[in-house]
Parts: structure tokens; sequence; C-alpha cells
């Protein structure tokens, strides 16, 4: 089957988004949730909780406390006096275990909320840094505690306003352990003699900061650890003080929220990571006789157990269990009150969780026990107390504590796992992908093309069917031996048995193309750019062109360059504006050359101006009479100087990234208050110049519309605050300018509304190449208005040099030195990718612009919303893509060139958004997991899917071509 | 020693073929003569690696508290000095330059002013293309200059002594197919090595390892002082594995 390969590109990049969505379902597991999750929906809790066991509670949390820290051979040495109460105090000690990514973000979330925060959660609320959900802090200071914390400061941006007392410290410099410490130990000696509080949480990160420079050996962790100890000798001592006869106890928890690898690092899932000591200090727990071996629990089990030690109703999204040994004391009646509030909490979050819960064990469990707790509670009404009745208590607590045991771990096994069937299959798809594209390359850049894809025979064939069954087979295997909840089974069989058929078809189609390809024996990778030349010989430019795309995907895999991405392609850019200019100087010089001889070349002769450029200005200079075409030399010539220079100016523009971000740019500069005057005037010259740029190829019609359509979008800055009118006086009152912006999305439409009617017309009536190619003007320009409208005022000098930029290239560079199809289309995506980084994003969620989703719009409407959001933060790789298209499919271009860059761009997007695939899977218990990698991830997705629709945009405008061709 | 003896050999070799050399270029050359003329080569590329390593550790027994972290700097410039003052010395004894017909006073002046003039911009070229790469415009100032001046001694003061203080000379080096002579070819070599390593060793910068050698612009420059050693190892031995297939054009 022969297709043209722009059908093929946009074909397997549709299907790569899929499998990428795939990919992405098992990647981030939905979040167990329950219904009223959000605090601002919780009812008035029905039943009346009980009383507190415990009248306050101290929490000291050591950041990376290793449970051997603690109970190990060496705790006596480490911790003398913690390891004397855990062997006779009155002390309950336990291993609890942290869930991986064991970070101390997500932990402390887990040790609030009790639930097992998603990876799709931290994602989604990186906006708000405040913690959303129902937890304990917030329930606390519902019910009037008064709370106070010192330490590590990602709880006081997590619980803003919730303590009353707070001394937050950044552990931003790792290399110092001592001072960390010291902030929130110089609190202590006050703190403890006040009563004014009932809850205290201090979070020490020197051992930590320690684990990070020299590991869990290291000659400096017996010191921090002595230094802990002696502290909660301290608040021990001074809570032994105030203890006074008849009022409730106290609690003393030390606990770590993860653990250390033997390199001393955190946040993967090996044992030393995840095991955390959990010690609980209280008087009203018996003494301890000699050391035991502790039992293990979940580290989230801590959550309902102070909710309910402390008399609050436990958060509506824990999945832990109550830590039955603490309550042991109290009398069988309460025991049971415990239980039974833990056990209705956790049957709630299945009901909301799972749709089939009935028939969940855990949830029967639940019902029976609740049933003989009533019956057992009618008896102690009565006022039976036989000794009968008291062994008919311990069986319902048994019962009780069996079904929290199942009801947690269903829960529990449903969330922070990923889904690994579901994820190899995505990569497996993407990857089958991409080798077919890699392997059509030699046909579809050639002349005619198109793409000869053996399908009929690859399906035909034996192995095909085999495959299918083996495939096939496997997913029942798989599915039926899955411990865990996973997407890919739950999939209707139709769209499985779809994807094996695909895998299956798509693996023999590869293995016919290779052998035929060997046995024609014709070399499988050319260079793209020189397919249509033919030949091996690269020059520098396609060097770098590979070497870029190849050094770029690799970077990936180090979470500083995604951090600072746009470095990488700053510097990707800069050098090929400077290899561009090299050309240009080359080709310029070598036209000269034959003139040499005929002047001459004696040293005397060249006295040259002084220029910063060295040779570059001195060969147009030397011939000055020798052609007529000596202006476009020198915009030829300027043209990547002048694009160099355009993109030092971006990007000074808006600092992006993380390292760097901090430092002063030209956008804070402007958008402050004082120099609104000078963003007015840049704004609306940028304005005048983007008008006077796009306007060259637009009908008249369109030529209006786009002028008005400017106005309008100043008008609208003007309306929103963001630039000045001169004939406005600065009133007060700022309006959405929600008319305004409705005004220009009219004009909009009309330009896209011309655009489309001129194409259609081109494909239609008349094969004109020239409507069709305004047509696609009209749209492009289309594109810019709404682009406009949507950047801040000061990012319209990004657009505007844009334009400016794609102009001149096409005009002076990609135009007259005849670079190819594939080269201009790299050259573009290279460009997309800087102006994206160069409007501000970064590979952070945090950098998204909400704010336009409300361009024009009274209130949230979710689609359009959505829509703006994605094009305003896409607006740089989709105006150079929409310019490719434009460029592409002008006149003179030959008329496979649209079919050449539509390939090149889905084999350039696949590339990376494969190999990063594969990256995220092999790096998912990395440290930088959640707030480096799940991010960009989300942001190569997006990438993926508008790429795909602009592949599609491509192969309509190809397919309109040629079927107009006579 | 070796060394020495490679200083000698050098400077017997240049006293024999100052006039020699350009001439022979144009004939189809013996095996004899590639082979001088790489040995040739070859250790005045050795002293000028030599004279890096100087600059090195001669500071570092003389001057307390030296280090090549630390007083960056200070590495930095007598590394450039050393190379500047190496290269003038031996290509001027070697007699690379092309020889000049004309032997009056004012044009040798002119000569060299021109000379300092051309190495001067550069400078400033390179300072604004390191500019355009990102560097800070004025916070870093001193050091992106610095770092300039390093480019400058190990690619343009080459350019100098090997072509003169010839623009049309330099494009046609630099242009495909340019090279004339195996000097060329090694120039050629050298400096693309030594940008190439400079513009290699910006990327460690983005990386937050908080190393010494992270700090702007010290991985440039070690990139570029490798990329140099680099190229002035890698010009001869390539000169020589390919010295059947090099043929150059008449001047």
């Amino acid at each position: 089957m022969r297709v043209r390969s722009s059908f093929f590109a946009s074909f397997c990049l549709v299907l790569e988004v899929l499998s990428v969505a795939l990919f992405l379902r098992g990647f981030f597991p939905v979040p167990v949730k329950s219904s009223f999750s959000s605090k601002s929906k919780l009812s008035p809790n029905l039943s009346k909780v009980p009383d507190p066991i415990f009248k306050r509670v101290v929490i000291v949390l050591i950041d990376a406390l290793r449970e051997d820290f603690v109970f190990g051979p060496n705790g006596r040495k480490y911790m003398p006096y913690t390891r004397h109460l855990v062997e006779r105090g009155s002390t309950h000690s336990f291993v609890a275990k942290a869930r991986p990514p064991t970070v101390t973000m997500p932990r402390i979330k887990a040790l609030t909320t009790g639930s097992i925060p998603g990876f799709i959660d931290v994602v989604m609320n990186l906006n708000s840094p405040a913690l959303l959900e129902d937890n304990l802090i917030w329930q606390a200071k519902m019910a009037g505690k008064r709370m106070v914390f010192y330490g590590d400061d990602t709880w006081v941006k997590l619980f803003p306003k919730h303590f009353m007392e707070y001394d937050g410290t950044t552990s931003f410099f790792v290399s110092d352990y001592t001072e960390v410490d010291n902030n929130v130990t110089r609190h202590l000696d006050n703190t403890l003699k006040r009563d004014d509080w009932d809850i205290l949480i201090l979070h020490y990160l020197g051992l930590d900061h320690i684990g990070h420079i020299s590991g869990p050996h290291s000659s400096l962790i017996q010191p921090k650890l002595m230094e802990m100890d002696d502290i909660l000798k301290k608040i021990h001592g001074s809570l032994i003080l105030k203890e006074t006869e008849g009022a409730l106890p106290y609690l003393l928890v030390l606990c770590g929220d993860h653990g250390m690898s033997e390199t001393g690092s955190h946040g993967g899932s090996s044992a030393h990571e995840v095991n955390t000591p959990l010690v609980l200090i209280s008087p009203a727990f018996k003494r301890k006789v000699g050391m035991e071996k502790p039992p293990t629990i979940e580290q989230v089990d801590l959550t309902p157990t102070l909710a309910l030690g402390l008399g609050l109703p436990i958060s509506q999204n824990s999945v832990g269990r109550l830590i039955q040994p603490v309550v042991e004391e109290a009398s069988l009646r309460d025991q049971l009150r415990f239980l039974h509030l833990n056990g209705h909490q956790l049957s709630c979050l299945l009901k909301d969780s799972m749709p089939a819960y009935e028939k969940e064990e855990g949830y029967e469990q639940f019902r029976v026990a609740e049933k003989s707790h009533g019956n057992w509670l009618k008896l102690v009404v009565e006022g039976n107390t036989s000794e009968v009745l008291n062994n008919m208590g311990k069986k319902v607590l048994k019962q009780y504590l069996e079904a929290l045991r199942v009801m947690s771990a269903a829960l529990s096994k449903q969330m922070g796992k990923y889904d690994m069937y579901s994820m190899v299959v995505g990569v497996v798809l993407v990857f089958q992908l991409l080798l077919l594209l890699l392997l059509a390359m030699p046909e579809a850049l050639s002349g005619a093309s198109e793409v000869d894809l053996p399908v009929s025979s690859a399906l035909l064939s034996l192995p095909f069917y085999l495959l299918c069954l083996l495939l096939f087979s496997v997913h029942m295997l798989v599915c039926t031996s899955a411990e865990s909840a996973c997407y890919f089974c739950s999939l209707p069989w139709g769209l499985v048995f779809g994807a094996v058929a695909l895998s299956s078809a798509l693996l023999c189609i590869l293995h016919v193309t290779c052998a035929t390809k060997k046995n024609s024996r014709s070399p499988l990778f050319p260079s793209p750019s020189r397919a249509s030349g033919g030949g091996w010989s690269l020059s520098e430019l396609d060097i770098l062109l590979l070497a870029g795309t190849a050094g770029h995907t690799l970077s990936l895999s180090a979470s500083s360059f995604v951090e600072e991405e746009h470095q990488v392609w700053y510097f990707l850019l800069n050098t090929l504006c400077l290899v561009v200019f090299q050309d240009v100087c080359r080709k310029y010089f070598r036209e000269r050359s034959a003139n040499i001889g005929v002047i001459g070349c004696s040293e005397d002769k060249d006295c040259l101006p002084p220029s910063k450029e060295g040779y570059a200005v001195a060969s147009p200079l030397t011939d000055l009479g020798v052609t007529g075409a000596d202006s476009e030399r020198w915009l030829a010539l300027a043209t990547p100087l002048l694009t160099l220079a355009c993109c030092r100016l971006l990007r000074s523009l808006n600092q992006t990234g993380v390292q760097w971000v901090h430092l002063p740019d030209l956008g804070h500069w402007l958008n402050s208050s004082e120099h609104k005057t000078v963003l007015s005037l840049l704004a609306a010259m940028s304005l005048a110049l983007i008008y006077f740029l796009v306007q060259r190829r637009c009908s008249w019609v369109s030529k209006i519309a786009l002028a008005l359509g400017l106005l309008g979008v100043y008008s609208y800055r003007a309306a929103v605050g963001n630039v000045v009118l001169p004939w406005q006086h600065s009133g007060g009152n700022m309006s959405k300018g929600t008319m305004k912006a409705r005004f220009v999305y009219v004009f909009i439409l009309g330009i896209f509304f011309t655009g489309s009617k001129d194409l259609l017309r081109s494909q239609v009536i008349t094969a004109d190449a020239r409507l069709k190619s305004r047509g696609l003007w009209e749209i492009y320009s289309g594109v810019v208005l709404l682009v406009a409208l949507l950047f801040r005022a000061h990012n319209l000098p990004v657009l505007c040099c844009c334009l400016l930029v794609q102009s001149l290239m096409a005009q002076f560079i990609w135009k007259k030195l005849h670079y190819d199809a594939a080269q201009t289309t790299i050259m573009h995506y290279w460009f997309g990718q800087a102006f994206f980084y160069f409007q501000g994003n970064s590979n952070s969620i945090a950098t998204v612009d909400i704010s336009v989703g409300f361009v024009g719009l009274e209130s949230y409407v979710e689609a359009p919303a959505v829509f703006l959001t994605a094009l305003s933060t896409y607006a740089g790789p989709l105006l150079w893509a929409s310019h490719l298209i434009c460029y592409l499919s002008s006149e003179n271009r030959s008329s496979v060139a649209v079919g050449h860059g539509c390939y090149c761009l889905a084999l350039l997007r696949s590339v990376p958004a494969a190999a990063y695939v594969v990256l995220v899977t092999a790096l998912r218990y990395h440290l930088f997991i959640w707030s480096v990698f799940s991010p960009k991830l989300l942001y190569e997705s997006m990438h993926t899917l508008l790429t795909a629709a602009i592949c599609l945009f491509f192969t309509t405008m190809e397919q309109s071509r040629s079927s107009s061709r006579p | 020693m070796s060394v020495n003896v490679g200083w000698v050999q050098a400077f017997d070799l240049a006293r024999h073929h100052v006039y020699g050399i350009q001439v022979d270029l144009t004939r189809p050359l013996s095996s004899i003569m590639w082979d001088q003329e790489i040995r040739q080569m070859a250790s005045s590329h050795a002293i000028m690696a030599s004279g890096v390593f100087m600059a090195t550790v001669v500071p570092a027994v003389l001057v307390p508290g030296f280090s090549v972290y630390g007083t960056h700097l200070l590495w930095l410039y007598s590394v450039a000095g050393a190379v500047a003052v190496v290269n003038i010395t031996l290509f001027w004894l070697l007699g690379v330059s092309s020889p000049t017909k004309k032997h009056t006073i004012t044009y040798k002046v002119s000569r060299l002013v021109r000379s300092c003039l051309y190495l001067l911009l550069s400078c400033l070229f390179f300072h604004t293309v390191v500019i355009l790469y990102g560097a800070p415009l004025l916070e870093t100032a001193l050091e992106t200059f610095s770092l300039a001046v390093l480019l400058t001694s190990l690619t343009t003061l080459r350019c100098v002594c090997v072509l003169g203080p010839n623009v049309q000379a330099w494009i046609r080096v630099f242009s495909r197919h340019g090279a004339m002579s195996v000097w060329d070819t090694s120039l050629q070599m050298v400096v693309g090595c030594s940008v190439v390593g400079a513009w290699l060793g910006a990327f460690p910068i983005p990386l937050d390892w908080d190393r010494p050698w992270q700090v702007w612009p010290v991985s440039c420059s070690l990139g570029a002082v490798i990329g140099y050693l680099t190229g002035l190892i890698v010009a001869p031995a390539w000169i020589h594995w390919h010295r059947k297939h090099l043929t150059y054009k008449i001047k």
C-alpha cells in the first residue's frame, strides 16, 4: 500500500498520541478520593467524636530518620535516651513504612491527610501550594486547637494561617546542617515553658542535609543524632514536669518522614528509604520491660490515631487504620467506638472509590462487625457485665481490626502505584511507531514523497495471526494475575484487541520493511536533509541539526537539563544562527571568488573599516561595484546577526527555569507601575510592526480586519489596565475588557473565515496556487491576531520578533540559500522550541498562565478556557509551524515540500517523546520525579498532541494540492 | 629533555626551510619533505602544549594561593600570555607566515599595528558572541572579556602568526577546501578544536552540582584550553595519517 508521507506521518503521530495517553494513564493513577475530598464541601460531622485521650501532642519529626538509627544496633550509641525510653519507658514503638516517592512534601501530605497522594495530585496542586484536602491540621484548627510549628517551611506553605506561631526554615542550603536545626531549637525553651498551645510540631532538617552531603555512615551522623536525642530528652522532661494529676496525659511522637538510602539520598523505594521509626511516648501507655522487635505499620496509620487521640474527626481521604495498642488502655466500649469510627470512614472512602464496593471482602467484614457491635452494645446498655460479654466484645474488636486491615489494604493498593502494564504497552507502541517512522525515512523524503507500506502482505501472513494470539494470551495472563488495578485490563475487549492487532501488525510491517531494505541493500539512514540530493556528504549545518536534535534528546535524562531546557534551546539556536551566518558568508564569498582573480588580493588593498564581525563584512565591502544586488547581500548577511540580537533581547525579557529565575528581567521591569508608559509605547510599536509584517500578503478585507483587530487588542490591554491610552485618565475603573476582547474575537473569526473561503475556493473551483497560499497566509494572520490578544503586554515584543525573524529568514536565508524542506523544518522546530521559552514558559506547571482562559469570558467556562490556555502556552511552536506550512506551500516550492515538512515534524516530535517516555519509566523512583520529570512529561505529551493536530492540517493541505493538480 | 630536542630540531628546520616551504608545496611532495614538515609541526606543537602546562605549574609554585578555580582569571591570563609568547616566538622563528616583499620600516609598523587592531577586534567579537550566547551583559563583563582574550590568544593570534594580518587569507583558509599548506590545515584544526571546546564547556553550567568549575567562565575557558591542547595533538597526527590523500592547490 502506497501512502503519501504526510498522511503516513500524521497517522503515526496520532497513534503515538494515543499510546502516550495510555502511558500517562498508567503513570498517573487516578487518586482515591472521597466525594467530599475538598474541605469546602465538607459536611458538618454527623456522628459526635469521642472525647480526646491526650491533652497535648508534641510531634518531633526528624527528616530522613532511618529506622536503624533508633532501633538498630547503633541506636544505643546514637540516641541513648530515646533507646532507653523505647526499652524501659511507657512507650510504643513501631517501624512505619513510608510509601514512595520518599520525598518530604508528599510525606508531609501523607502524614497529615492519611492518604497516599497520587502523582497527578502533586501536578494538579502545583499552582496552589496550600493543601486543599481534608487534613489533620485543618481539623485541629477547626476544633480550636492551638498549634505551634517550627521547622521546614514546607509546612508553612501547605498550611497557611493554620499555626498560631511558626518559624519556617528553608531547606535551600543543603550544605548547612547546624543552622537549620538551631533555628528550630532556639524557640524550644520559651515554648515549652508556656501553656498556651495544644499541638507542637518540630521538623528538623539537619539529618537529611547530612545524608545528602556525606551519607548515613558519616561521622557527622552521631553528633547530630545525639543532639536530637538531647532535644527529645528536654521536651520529655518538660512535659513530665507539666504533668498534673487528673488531667489528660501528653503524647510525644518521634517520627521520620522518610529514610535514607545507603548513599544518603532518598526518593526511591529501598528498604532503608522506606522504613522510618515511630516512637509514641505517653504516661497513658504501659511500661515496657525490654526491647522487643517493633511491629511494622504504615506511615499513614499515624493520622487516624492522632485524630482520634485528639478527639478530632478522621480526615476523609485517610487510608490509615487506628494503631490499636495506643488505645488499648481505654475501656472496651471506647476502643470499639474508635474502631467503628475508623471503619466507617474507610468504608465511606471505599464506597466512593470503587464501583463494586459491596463485593469487597473488607466491606462485608465491616458490616458483620458493625452488626455484632450493635448487639454487644445493646447488651451492655441493658446492664449485663458478665465474662461472656467481655469475650464477645474482644471478638468484635478482632473482627473490626481484620476488617480495617483488609479495607485499608484494598484502598492503598489502588494508589501510589505505577500501573506498569499500561506503561509498558504504551512504551512498546510508541517505539514501534518511531521505528516505523525511522525505517521509512529514505522513502518518505524521496522525490515522490510516498511510503510503501507492506500492509496487506503483513496482515495476510501467518506470523501476524500468531503474534495476535500470543499477545492476546499474554494480556490474559497478565490481567488475571495482576494484583493491583490495571487500566489497560479494564478497557473494553474491542479496544484491547485493536491495540494487540496494531502492535502485531506494526511488528510484521517492521519485519517486512527491514527484510526488503536488507535485500535492496540501500542505506537505511541517509541524512534526512540530503535524501533528495543523494550522497553522504554532510554540511556543517546538517551536522549541527542532527547532533543538536540527538543532543537535546540525551539532555532530557538530567534533571537540571530538564529544568533549564530553555538554556539548551537558546544555545542550539545561537549556534544555528552562527552556522547559517557562516553559510551565508561562504555563499557570497564563493560567488565572489571568480572575481578575485581579476581584482587580485594583495594585502595592501583591504584596508577594512573596523567591524566586529571580522571577515563577514569584509566580503561585500571589497567588491562594491561588482553586483547590483548589493543591498540584498547586506540584508542576507545582517539577517542571522539580527536574529542573534533578537534572541539575546528576548532571552532577557523573561527569566525562566529554576536556577536563574530570580534574576531581574526586562519583563518585571516593564510590568512595574512606574514603567507603564514605556510598556505602552513598546506594545503599540510591536502591534504596529506586527501589522506591517503580516498584512503584506493578505487580501484587503483581512487587512482591514487585522488593523481593527490589533487596535482592539491595544484597547483591550488598556481596559484591563496593562497599558495606558493617551486620552484615558488614570481612573480607577478597571473593567475586565470583555467586550473589547469579544470585538477582537469577531475579527479573528472573520479572518479565519476569509482564509478558509480562499482555501476552499482554491481547492474546489480553481486550482490556483496563489489563492491557496493567500488563504494559508490569512489563516496564519488569524493565529497571529489571536496570539496578540492572548499574550500579555510585555510579551508582545516576543510575537513581533517572531514575525520579524520569520519574514527575514524566509526572504533572505531559506529561499536564497536553497535549504531543502527537511532542513527548513528542523530550523522551524528549533525556533518554535526557543520561542516557547522566550515567552516565559518553563518545564514546571507553575508557569502556565491560567489568566488567559478568562480573556473575553465573563466567568470560567472550561472548554474555551482550556483551549485558550493551551493555545497561548504553545503559541511559539504553533506560530512557527503555521509559518512553516505557509512557507513550504508558497508557489515556487516543489510540490512534495509539504509532505517532507510534515514527515520531519512528526519525526522530530516522536524522537524526544519516545525517549522521554522510556526515561521516565526508568527514573520512576528518582528523587525529582514529581517535581521535575512528571511536569515535563505532561508538557511533552501536550506538545505531541499539538504536533499531531498540526500534521493533520499539513495533510489536508497537501491533499488539496495533489487533488487540484491537473 | 624531549622538549629541548624538539626545540633545536624545529629551530634548525626553520633555518633550512624559511624560504623553501611555499615553493615546495606547489610541486608533488616527496615523503621526506612531508615527514620533515610534520615533525616540525609536532615539535612546535609540543612546545606550545608545554607552554600551557608551564603557565599552570609555574604560577602555582610562585604565587601563594594560586589555583585554577580559585584564582581563575590569573590562571587564564597566564595561559593566554604563555600561548601568545610561545606562538609569536615560534612562528617568527619558523617563518611560516608568507614572506613579505617589502622590508620598509613603515610597512612593518603598519603590519604590526594592523595585527594588534585585529586582535583587539577579535576580542570584541568573541565578547559579543559570548554575550549573544547568554552571558550577563554587565555583571560579569570582566570574566566574559577575559574569556574573549583567552579565545583570541588561542585562535586569532595563531591566524595572525600563520597568515599575517590578512583577512582575505583568513577567509580563504576557513572556507571549504581552502587550506593551501600543512600549516593551514593545522590552523583549521587547532582553531576549530578550541572553539568547539569552549562551546562544549558551556554545557555543564546549568547542572546543579555546585562545583567550583561550573562558575562562569571556568568551564568554558577550561574547555577552550583542553580543546586547544587536543587540537595541538590531533593536527599533526591527522596530517600524518592522511598525508597520502592531502593535496594542496597552487596558491
